[in-house]
């Protein structure tokens, strides 16, 4: 049980983050061309090209994480996860319309 | 130490083929994904249907447990009989369901190295222990989910928050610390955001954060608690204004509350229920804050005394009012 410190100063990371693909890769913990697999298959986009290397947006850190969880915890395949994704937003974004029309 | 009927958290007979089993796990691991779920228990139950399938999945393991099935009940105190494991042989890392804690009963029996790596309680993830390629002498980084109030992100300032911190102990076993974080919210962060904390996740060759300069960084994810007046999307806010008919009819100025105090807001006449009103830049601060969409809802007053009864009445009398004419029925 530690104690508690004086207040941690952060940053809201999505909103300062430029991440290339070896940093995404780190963070993730995965090999670099799982990351570009995940774009190959639209998981993921590029926010920018940089003297031809890929940049990515601090969003693109919890897409990956979550896609590599889907793909690790029910075994499916990228294609399966990309559509996991895009279904799940789909459904996020009913959910929000249904719980504004019903109050 | 409590008994764990692995069958029963995964649905299955004392009987069932592998491939029964692994149609039981695909099929409750897709239902209680946290990623996926919205059950509230998803994790805690996610997290126990892997160790189930962990153990069902492995002849040895299974076979091991089924010995102890005559032993006592779920639920019942547990302890591993003193010739527990002899003649078994339990293979190491274990795949599929992947990086995972486990109960102590799992550990009692096969031992906290028996799994794949670990992951943490309570949402907590320590990134799957990974060592940045390069950088040998960096601790891992770590990840958490939070839940704020909606105030946090309107108004900033500090918030406690407690995270189970999975270490290794001197003799190599998996324990649980609990770890309290006092943290500047910055203002304006969004559900679904995270805030990076440098320094504050596992240094290098440890467990926990200690905060020194090769330890890995904190990863918070931030969610909110429903709010009594505000329901956020992205960054506007929505709020429900009650009006009186008359205020909608007439139009009125009515006091509406806004994340920086109440403001008089202008009712435009021949308002109904359901009429949106922006009020620019009265959402989530940013350096372009969302906007409050105030939305109407009429209420009614009561007709519960002679007054008010002869107040419907004169209306009535006075309004050539059809509501369902849009249904095609006369009143």
């Amino acid at each position: 049980m530690r104690s508690v410190q004086d207040a941690l100063t952060g940053e809201i990371f999505e909103e300062y983050a430029v991440l290339s693909v070896d940093e995404l890769s780190r963070l993730c913990a995965v090999d670099r061309t799982y990351i570009v697999e995940l774009v190959e298959e639209g998981v993921l986009s590029v926010a920018t090209v940089e003297a031809e290397q890929w940049r990515f947006t601090g969003t693109a850190l919890r897409r990956a994480r979550t896609a590599l969880r889907l793909q690790r915890d029910l075994e499916i395949n990228l294609p399966g996860v990309a559509l996991a994704l895009e279904l799940m937003e789909e459904l996020d974004a009913l959910r929000r319309e249904l719980q504004s029309m019903r109050r | 130490m409590e008994f764990k009927d692995y069958y029963k958290v995964m649905g299955v007979a004392r009987d069932a083929t592998e491939p029964q089993i692994k149609q039981a796990y695909r099929k409750l691991a897709r239902k209680y994904h946290p990623d996926v779920s919205k059950e509230k228990d998803a994790e805690a139950r996610f997290k126990e249907l892997g160790e189930a399938y962990e153990v069902l999945k492995s002849p040895e393991k299974r076979a091991a447990y089924d010995q102890l099935g005559r032993g006592p009940r779920p639920g019942e105190n547990f302890r591993p009989p003193p010739d527990w494991g002899s003649g078994f042989e339990f293979s190491g890392a274990g795949e599929g369901a992947g990086d995972r804690d486990y109960s102590e009963f799992f550990e009692s029996l096969f031992g906290a190295a028996a799994g794949g790596g670990r992951r943490g309680r309570h949402g907590f993830d320590p990134g799957r222990g990974f060592r940045a390629p390069g950088d040998p002498g960096r601790g891992p980084d770590h990840h958490a989910k939070v839940v704020l109030d909606l105030e946090a992100t309107l108004q900033g300032g500090s918030r406690s928050f407690t995270l189970r911190v999975p270490e290794i102990d001197a003799e190599g076993r998996l324990i649980s610390t609990e770890r309290v974080l006092n943290v500047q919210i910055p203002k304006g962060i969004l559900a679904g955001q995270t805030i990076r904390l440098a320094g504050q996740g596992a240094s290098a060759g440890q467990g926990s954060g200690t905060g020194s300069s090769t330890a890995g960084d904190l990863y918070i994810e931030v969610d909110f608690q429903p709010h009594p007046l505000y329901r956020p999307d992205g960054r506007d806010l929505y709020l429900e204004l009650p009006v009186a008919p008359w205020e909608a009819a007439l139009g009125a100025s009515v006091k509406t509350p806004t994340p920086g105090g109440a403001v008089d807001l202008k009712i435009p006449l021949g308002s109904h229920a359901g009429t949106k009103l922006r009020l620019r830049g009265r959402g989530i601060p940013a350096a372009t804050p969302g906007d409050l969409y105030v939305v109407l809802q009429i209420a009614l007053p009561p007709a519960d005394n002679e007054k008010a009864k002869a107040a419907y009445r004169a209306m009535a009398d006075a309004l050539p009012f059809n509501p369902r004419a849009q249904l095609g029925v006369t009143p």
